[in-house]
């Protein structure tokens, strides 16, 4: 065998992501003619629901606040090797700890409470996923099934919570009691009239503010870089004096407490009150969010804006195109975590061959 | 609980446990064979709609189960495309799968029969039958043993019996032929297995295989022989369960049995308990029953209640050397 030629960097970062992204919406295209219906046309409407006015647009940065948080939460445990699909189930029990923060002192300025709920919902979420790290730096659990179990575990345990202790008596549906305006996190529309009725709010430039941060504590501290050591090769790590039980342990934490702030955004901003299943999957989406943006916060910025775009734009076609549901986007979403994950290297080869022969002189080795 | 209640309650025991049962063993084949299998709750639930779509359109039981078989099996093939011939991650794959079948089901459902993704209503005919056992109906006045024989023994789907007739077979497969041997041992060291000329890439599709096959009668179960069709999201969370189970029996075949028993026992006690309050502890939420089996995996996995060791070349795709 020859040996193999590495890829030009722009090949590999950017060419490879996006052959790989546009491999699984050709598939779900395909999925679409099958049940005859006009896949350009459905791209089309969705582009128009979830950029062409400002309410679209609006649900479209909603959406794709949840996914920031989400796909952060676990692209940080990703750089740890971690892989933490319980972004779902912390996300839902910092329910918790925004609305108990919430209706303690409700009625007090959005200013003051905001990061008090903040603070709450991450500490909330990190404690959820702080549990599977410690099992995993200490008792050798894998982190994989522990996260799993612990999501269900979540559902049962909020399913129990809101039904039986938060509920309040008189209220026929399974929710909290409701949060008070004054406290509640400000939309954007009340400083920005563009974005109409939708409900987006101030944690999307919390999002942003996140992104930054992440990439910060990953490529400029010290902290990231034991975490990225421990990714690439944990003995390493190990023998370069770094504590790697610590280091998974705060780690997931930190991923909780991310995936924590997707609570801040539907509980504090949206609903105003904690009601049942609210984080509807985006933990999930996180997931395809990381894979999609390789781990990194301009990747996920990205990843997270199109399935923001994905889900808004879907609940358009709804309306126009009754015969492409909901389920259309999930199905996108595991062809992207398909492609882009599992099969990621799939088309590295053939690329390889590619742009071996384009660049012979430097690349290729006597033979 | 007077003891028909406990006999009714053993009973939907056994229902409840029989995909739970299919999934485990499936899970057992790949796992031990190297291969990490999250997909097991995607492709119960493939399965089932396969199933469902099929026999609704054929009228045919029989035909259902075989399509339901041959969904499992393509996502298996997929599965196995993409975590040996690509060495990409196993998990991702796995969870990549799950969605891709909650999604699908959902979609084509929708489209072609129209009623919120659930498939039409199955004719009997068109659903695995139940077996009565003989002499069931005449001694079902016989106190005690009648009636034991008549609920609990009698009266099962088809597959209910073969599920509780492959764990034997599996038992026998695993630790008695060849086959088992080397399945064993592609799951431990590959490498040593590869020395001896044996196919690692073989021996883990023919193990993707056997899960296929297994996982599609359990997801068929759920659509064409408990329930007479296809509905959203029926695998609800049992694949993952089976997962639990699977490493709460430590990846051994009748240990599986076991354990898929103890949790649909949990999952029949459930429906029994709600509302009624236990001497000494009080009203139960049924809640507390639901997330059970998660945590007592838990306390499994966390070494509290003896060790569980994975095979130890699961999860890692084998390279060979040049």
């Amino acid at each position: 065998m020859s040996a193999r030629v590495p890829l030009p960097a722009w090949v590999d970062r950017i060419l490879l992501p996006v052959l790989n992204v546009s491999l699984a919406f050709l598939i779900g295209g395909i999925v679409v003619l099958l049940v005859g219906q006009n896949p350009l046309e459905a791209v089309q409407i969705m582009l128009y629901g979830a950029f062409g006015y400002g309410d679209g647009f609006g649900y479209t940065l909603y959406y794709t606040t949840n996914f920031i948080f989400a796909g952060l939460a676990v692209s940080l445990a990703y750089h740890a090797g971690l892989f933490n699909i319980g972004a779902e189930g912390q996300g839902y029990i910092a329910g918790l700890g925004v609305i108990l923060v919430a209706l303690w002192l409700n009625g007090t300025h959005w200013a003051l409470m905001m990061p008090l709920m903040l603070v709450a919902g991450a500490l909330f979420g990190a404690f959820w996923a702080f549990i599977p790290g410690y099992l995993q730096a200490k008792r050798g659990s894998h982190v994989v099934i522990t996260t799993i179990l612990f999501n269900f575990i979540a559902t049962s345990l909020m399913s129990y919570l809101i039904s039986r202790v938060l509920k309040p008596a008189g209220v026929s549906a399974d929710e909290s009691a409701r949060i008070e305006a004054v406290t509640r996190v400000p939309q954007l529309r009340e400083f920005i009239p563009f974005f109409g009725y939708s409900p987006v709010n101030l944690t999307f430039p919390l999002a942003i503010a996140a992104l930054f941060g992440v990439w910060f504590l990953i490529w400029r501290t010290k902290f990231g870089y034991a975490v990225r050591a421990l990714g690439f090769n944990p003995t390493a790590a190990h023998y370069a004096g770094i504590s790697n039980a610590r280091l998974i342990m705060i780690t997931m934490a930190l991923s909780g407490g991310l995936a924590g702030l997707v609570a801040l955004n539907e509980v504090a901003g949206v609903q105003g009150r904690l009601i049942l299943n609210f984080m509807a999957g985006a933990g999930f989406v996180g997931i395809a969010v990381a894979f999609m943006g390789r781990a990194h916060p301009i990747g996920v910025a990205l990843a997270a804006l199109l399935f923001g775009a994905l889900y808004q734009g879907g609940q358009e076609l709804a309306f126009s195109m009754p015969a492409i549901t909901r389920d259309m986007i999930v199905t996108i979403q595991a062809l992207v975590i398909l492609f882009t994950g599992a099969m990621g290297e799939m088309l590295r080869p053939p690329l390889e061959r590619i742009f071996a022969r384009r660049a012979p002189a430097v690349a290729r080795p006597a033979e | 609980m007077t003891y028909v209640d406990l006999i009714l309650v053993l009973d939907s025991t056994v229902r409840l446990a029989t995909p739970l049962i299919f999934a485990c063993l499936a899970g057992l084949y790949s796992e031990r064979a190297g291969i990490v299998d999250i997909g097991l709750e995607g492709k119960l639930l493939g399965a089932a709609f396969g199933a469902a779509v099929v026999a609704a359109i054929t009228g045919s039981a029989w035909a259902g189960l075989f399509a339901g078989v041959g969904v499992s099996l393509c996502m298996s093939a997929i599965h196995g495309f993409a975590s040996i011939n690509l060495r990409g991650n196993q998990i991702i794959s796995g969870v990549a799968l799950n969605f891709l079948a909650a999604g699908l089901a959902t979609f084509l459902g929708q489209s072609w029969f129209g009623r919120g993704g659930n498939t039409p209503q199955l004719p009997s005919g068109a659903r695995i039958p139940t077996i009565t056992l003989p002499f069931a109906n005449e001694v079902q006045d016989v106190p005690y043993i009648g009636y034991f024989y008549y609920e609990l023994i009698s009266g099962h789907s088809i597959l209910s019996y073969i599920a509780f007739l492959i764990v034997p077979i599996t038992a026998f497969v695993l630790f008695r032929t060849r086959f088992g041997l080397r399945l064993r041992a592609v799951g431990e060291n590959p490498k040593a297995l590869d020395t001896a000329g044996i196919s690692v890439t073989l021996l883990r599709y023919q193990a993707l295989a056997i899960t296929g096959i297994l996982v599609g009668i359990g997801g068929a179960y759920l659509s064409i022989a408990q329930s007479a069709g296809f509905t959203n999201n029926m695998s609800a969370g049992r694949g993952y369960i089976a997962l639990a189970a699977l490493i709460f029996a430590k990846w051994r075949p009748w240990p599986a049995l076991a354990t898929c028993l103890l949790f649909g026992f949990l999952d029949a006690l459930q429906f029994r308990l709600q509302g009624v309050a236990l001497p000494g502890i009080g009203q139960v939420p049924t809640q507390a029953i639901q997330a059970l089996p998660y945590v007592l995996t838990i306390i499994l996995l966390a070494g509290f209640i003896g060790r569980a060791v994975a095979p130890k070349a699961a999860g890692t795709p084998y390279v060979k050397e040049r």
